[in-house]
């Protein structure tokens, strides 16, 4: 199952290698050019020379992480977060560690040790070690070097009926998404973009778009759902099962009105359940597109997954489906246009 | 022009969906440019012909204002909402709302919520619907909506809603009513969406590659009751732009800015903001780096629903531009 074996591959922004590998092997059947460029995202297009709108589908392949920036005489790994990453849910949790991938866990000072005062708040980074099992600095320094990157070692897993548990669902799901649409027959220019360091800053999708140069695009994301105990029916961003999450603003784009009008009565006239996101938090990739030269039509189209930048988030398959279907009705809607002009 | 300036404040336009203000734009100005265009952004790019040996000058006045988007709508027809832009949370209690198809709204406070405490997630809309289904027929989740306030004409001074920045843009629409045959190519962009980040500015100025580039914007001001210090009063004429935090005002963009105003007896005061933009940042950086300087409004009270500006000012302002567009730029750029 290709959601599972992307969401089990690492990539922290600057080293999505493993994810491009696998996401190259599996789109070269469908396009005419696939190509890496220098920050490292995977452009693969589609029918390069043909008229009509160029389009750009566009999903990151970076992960949030940890990175090893100190080792102690005792040899634990100090660390700090690439990303945004909430410390309270790293306690405990497995890791493997650079290269070598050594395992590991997260290590913090016990309960029974810890002073009332330490009880009432969290464990920031600081205090907060990776253990490999090594006995000292030299041993550490035979299997880790300063500046590898831990990742979770979260298992792919369904739970339920329809639902998934995985870690990188963000964006690995926008990922699984451009692959199967690029098995869509077209005849206009179809871009794929999977991009690099969006959760640092969105700097990989600049750079597709200026070379890219599409004249509209979609961003296809894994975004938080709040659907979960303790959070006010007002603050929650996005619900599991209620389908693909349509845009209308956040923090690094406001997406074309017209074409997030499209979107919505598209899903309308195909009973494509779809939700509008409820929440302003937060970027995209969409961000950087939009303002690429002269200016990109933009949307962005989001899976929602609960407990997002965490070591697994939970997806449900139904509003994969869903986003999945709404683009894919929406290439055809283009091709149709395409075919009339 | 104060019928130029309240049409201008009163139209709907939060950021990204500024149509109404560059529909009316386009109206006031089709006369007196040779080519209208909109670009992807919706950037309105109103173009006056200059003569064969002149530059090519963007004059930017962006035409978006902060407000609200919707993001929920409860059971008994309450609107919960988040901020558009830098939208201040003292001004929104009792502050009303407008949506494009002409609803209203009231903002106020949960019951429980002290003054001190405030937060926007306190806040709610109230359009008087009884229930969800009726606040559904009015407006929806992710709809825009801006702050409502009627123009106010205080005599040589104007108090509206988004003076930041329509009196940018009435400034640029009375300078190419007034211009006639200008020596250099005017570029007069109203843009959009500089209120959460000079978005328009950017792409326009990319599409455009100028040799100049003026922002037209407001700027705080330092003339009132225990103000911060800021050597900028309401009544001392158009503001010229040392620096702010997007743009360092290149330096003889900004001294021809001053001789200018000199040599044609045009009221004029030095600005150094400490916080805030405009879209000359975005239009600075742009592809190998564009000269770029700032004439701004003095002006009270902004991003409240009541900002207030001065006549005298503005005027200043639409002289200063319609002298550049028949300046000598040699050696200035």
């Amino acid at each position: 199952m290709l959601l599972a074996r992307l969401t089990q591959a690492n990539g922290a922004p600057g080293q999505e290698d493993e994810v491009r590998d696998l996401i190259r092997a599996a789109i070269e059947p469908h396009v005419q050019i696939v190509k890496t460029d220098a920050l490292g995202n995977l452009l693969a297009i589609k029918n390069p020379d043909a008229p009509g709108p160029k389009v750009m589908l566009a999903a990151h392949m970076d992960e949030v992480a940890l990175m090893v920036v100190g080792i102690d005489g005792d040899g634990y790994l100090k660390f700090r977060p690439i990303g945004g990453v909430d410390p309270r849910v790293l306690v405990a949790k497995t890791v493997v560690v650079g290269r070598k991938k050594v395992p590991g866990v997260i290590g913090s000072k016990p309960i029974h040790l810890q002073r009332p005062e330490e009880r009432e708040k969290a464990f920031t980074i600081r205090e907060m070690v990776i253990d490999i099992g090594a006995k000292n600095r030299e041993e550490a320094e035979k299997l880790v070097q300063l500046g590898e990157i831990a990742y979770f070692t979260t298992e792919y897993e369904e739970l339920g009926e329809n639902r998934v548990k995985a870690k990188a669902l963000d964006d690995r799901v926008g990922c699984a998404l451009l692959i199967r649409l690029l098995q869509e027959e077209v005849s206009f220019p179809l871009i794929a973009a999977f991009t690099v360091q969006e959760e640092v800053g969105l700097r990989g999708a600049g750079v597709a778009a200026y070379q890219v140069e599409p004249d509209l695009a979609l961003v296809l994301e894994g975004t938080t759902a709040s659907d979960v105990p303790g959070t006010d029916d007002h603050k929650q961003a996005t619900a599991l099962g209620e389908g693909p999450a349509i845009s209308v603003m956040d923090r690094s784009v406001i997406p074309n009105p017209e074409l997030v009008q499209e979107l919505l009565a598209l899903a309308a006239e195909k009973g494509i359940k779809v939700q509008v996101r409820r929440s302003t938090a937060g970027g995209t990739d969409a961000g950087q597109i939009q303002l690429s030269r002269a200016g990109v039509k933009v949307a962005v189209i989001s899976v929602p997954c609960r407990y997002i930048h965490s070591p697994a988030a939970v997806m449900c398959k139904d509003d994969f489906e869903g986003a999945y279907q709404l683009v894919k009705h929406y290439l055809a809607r283009l091709e149709e246009r395409a075919g009339l002009s | 022009m104060k019928a130029i300036i309240e049409q201008l404040t009163q139209a709907f336009g939060p950021s990204g969906y500024e149509r109404e203000v560059t529909d009316l734009i386009r109206e006031l100005v089709k006369d007196h440019v040779d080519e209208l265009r909109t670009d992807v952004l919706g950037n309105l790019i109103a173009i006056k012909h200059g003569s064969s040996d002149g530059k090519k000058i963007m004059f930017a006045a962006h035409t978006d204002e902060i407000g609200i988007v919707v993001t929920y709508i409860d059971e008994d027809g309450f609107l919960r909402f988040s901020p558009i832009g830098g939208v201040g949370i003292t001004t929104l209690v009792g502050n009303r709302v407008r949506f494009a198809n002409g609803t209203m709204g009231v903002i106020y406070q949960e019951g429980k919520t002290e003054w001190k405490e405030l937060t926007l997630d306190k806040l709610y809309i109230d359009i008087g619907a009884a229930t969800k289904e009726e606040a559904l027929e009015k407006v929806s989740i992710g709809e825009f909506g801006i702050f409502h306030r009627e123009f106010a004409d205080l005599g040589n001074r104007l108090v509206a809603k988004s003076m930041d920045d329509r009196i940018g843009c009435a400034v640029l629409v009375e300078a190419l009513r007034r211009i006639e045959k200008p020596k250099h190519t005017l570029y007069c962009v109203f843009t959009t969406q500089e209120e959460v980040g000079l978005r328009g500015a950017r792409t326009a100025a990319f599409g455009l590659d100028p040799d100049l580039g003026i922002a037209l914007d407001v700027t705080l001001t330092g003339d009132t009751p225990e103000a911060r210090h800021m050597a900028v009063s309401l009544g001392k004429g158009a503001a010229i732009k040392v620096k702010d935090s997007s743009l360092i005002a290149h330096p003889r963009v900004k001294d021809l800015l001053v001789d200018l105003c000199e040599a044609g007896g045009i009221p004029y005061q030095m600005e150094v903001l400490e916080r805030g933009g405009t879209d000359a940042g975005a239009i600075h950086l742009t592809k190998e780096g564009v000269p770029s300087g700032t004439i701004s409004i003095p002006t009270r009270y902004v991003h409240s629903p009541s900002e207030m500006v001065d006549l005298g000012d503005v005027q200043a302002c639409v002289d200063l531009v319609v002298a550049l567009a028949g300046a000598d730029l040699d050696g200035v750029i």
